[in-house]
């Protein structure tokens, strides 16, 4: 049985005008149809650079990558971005903004009323329908991030990319969205592959912590599976042992083994 | 309490005149009995202050300027006063529109027909200078190729262009034309270019991932994302355009404010020459206005 997304010994180095960077080395990773992936690690260890390669946005060194049995040559719309600072088109409405999506998707098989209720559909999902005519700059961060995550899930894809969506957000606003998630992925039933760096939400949200060392030359220096029943409260968890026990393994691994070491600026 | 409320008003009033299902919607949560009375705000005295600041020191500087014209004229016959200058404008301005001939023609006519070759000339350069642009910023090998040689032509003087153009169309009127055309085309140009290189990689990632078509990324991305560099070349190429129509029409003839400067000045008519200086400064001043306020109008507020 193939795995739905499967990275096998991918390298990446970046070349610049400054010199090579070896970013990634021999990343190996397996990812289930419905399974829900954190990366986690330090700033600069390369989980973006890898959530961009399964995004197709980048294209690595050597390796390969495929997702649903073929080789992921480029970005597409059933591998769906959702990126950290929203990237909504300023001068599209919310409703234009993930309309393009479904558009661009859908439109081929379907009337133009089908779609205009697909996209309602996908902005009440986040609770973003009363905003429809709004642009982006006239609601806050956190309905954007919703805005974004709308246009993600509007294109039904195959599987969710989020690169630290709640990264801007202030903690309450993180929270209500990662709840909100949960409940989006627990009925879409979507393959997620999400970016984070806060230890809280990698064990709320995921099946597995995939854990990176430091680069350059990261690699995955462990995965965490996280056997939390679901649908999973964050208020009763913080008084479960075993989410206790998760929160430390993570915390262990990114400041006893693998603490920070700022790199002073050559 | 009184954010929510706020922000409901403003919801129902953006939203109201497109779906009223949105608004009943947005209000329905507000318990009638939370939405207290807004008191109205204390009316703000009117802002004199502000507006004297913003009026007075104006009006002083150009009446310095004139008080200046005028010590200056006092015993000077060849230069006029600002008193006879005045009430010679006031002659020439009762009467725009008179025609004595191809060589004596009212005020109106000049500005009309220097506004038609600046028309003329920066639209066929927008219509040649904006796209090549897109075409510049988006392609690396054609940036390459081309910036040599916009870097070697820009800076040339409006009127080193004029004999080329008089030689190829053999005629005075596209003459003045060409001049304007190749001298306007340029900030375009650059503008465009620099404009489509500077699309955030986020809007390009988000078309990578949705696959879109070249023509959608143009019209829904590119062209969005770009128009307010785009003005600002506009902009700066009327400026242009504007400039050198008076230069070109000293030289060409014929009718036009330009030409009206140099007629003037054969006559030694000082007075007419101060008059034109004015109109060129208000037309240009005009042109700069109106082609802002339109950027104002397609600037997006990523805030």
């Amino acid at each position: 049985m193939k795995s739905f997304i499967e990275v096998q010994n991918v390298e990446m180095v970046f070349t610049s005008r400054k010199g090579r960077f070896h970013a990634l080395r021999e990343i190996d990773l397996k990812v289930e149809r419905g399974e829900f992936v954190t990366l986690i690690g330090h700033s600069g260890c390369g989980k973006s650079t890898l959530l961009n390669l399964i995004a197709g946005l980048t294209r690595p060194t050597s390796g390969v990558l495929l997702c649903d049995d073929r080789e992921i040559a480029a970005p597409g719309p059933e591998r769906a971005v959702v990126f950290q600072n929203h990237s909504l088109l300023p001068w599209l409405t919310c409703f234009e903004n993930v309309h393009l999506a479904v558009e661009r998707v859908f439109a081929a098989s379907e009337k133009s009323d089908k779609l205009k209720e697909r996209t309602q559909a996908a902005l009440d999902l986040v609770n973003m329908g009363h905003a429809a005519a709004k642009r982006p700059h006239e609601i806050s961060g956190g309905m954007k991030q919703r805005v974004g995550i709308a246009r993600a899930l509007a294109m039904e894809p195959k599987v969710l990319l989020l690169d630290e969506p709640f990264g801007a957000l202030d903690a309450l606003t993180r929270a209500h969205l990662q709840d909100e998630l949960l409940k989006i992925v627990a009925r879409t039933k979507s393959t997620v592959v999400m970016v984070t760096h806060d230890v809280d939400e990698a064990v709320l949200l995921s099946d597995r912590i995939v854990m990176m060392t430091n680069g350059p030359a990261a690699t995955i220096g462990e995965i965490l599976r996280v056997d939390l029943e679901r649908p999973r409260d964050r208020v009763e968890l913080v008084e479960d042992s075993r989410y206790t026990h998760f929160r430390k393994a993570v915390l262990d691994f990114l400041y006893t083994r693998h603490g920070h070491v700022e790199r002073v600026a050559a | 309490m009184v954010s929510a409320v706020f922000h409901t008003s403003l919801d129902t009033r953006g939203a109201g005149a497109k779906s009223p299902r949105v608004a009943v919607a947005t209000i329905a949560p507000v318990p009638a009995i939370a939405r207290p009375v807004e008191p109205a705000p204390p009316r703000p005295g009117y802002d004199w202050r502000g507006l004297a600041l913003k009026v007075v020191p104006p009006i002083v500087g150009i009446a310095l300027l004139i008080a200046i014209w005028a010590a200056l004229t006092r015993n000077s016959t060849s230069f006029p006063t600002p008193g006879a200058t005045f009430a010679e404008a006031v002659k020439v301005f009762s009467d725009p529109f008179y025609r004595n001939g191809p060589n004596d023609q009212g005020i109106g006519w000049n500005i009309l027909f220097s506004l038609y070759r600046v028309a003329i000339g920066f639209g066929l350069a927008a219509a040649v200078g904006i796209p090549l642009g897109f075409v510049i910023g988006r392609f690396e090998v054609i940036n390459h190729m081309t910036s040599p040689l916009i870097s070697l032509l820009r800076p040339v003087s409006p009127l080193a262009w004029l004999p080329i153009g008089l030689l190829v169309f053999k005629a005075a009127n596209p003459a003045a034309i060409w001049t304007i055309f190749i001298c306007s085309i340029w900030p375009m140009i650059i503008n465009t270019a620099v404009g489509v290189q500077r699309v955030p990689v986020d809007y390009l990632n988000v078309a990578r991932v949705l696959n879109l078509s070249e023509w959608k990324v143009i019209t829904r991305i590119l062209f969005p994302a770009v128009l307010p560099y785009m003005l600002t070349g506009v902009r700066l190429s009327v400026g242009t355009a504007w400039l050198v129509i008076v230069a070109a029409e000293m030289l060409t003839g014929g009718v036009g404010i330009g030409f009206w400067v140099w007629d003037e000045w054969n006559n030694l008519n000082v007075k007419h020459i101060l008059i034109a200086i004015l109109v060129i400064g208000v037309v240009g001043l005009v042109l700069e206005w109106t082609l802002i306020s339109i950027a104002r109008r397609f600037s997006y507020d990523d805030a």
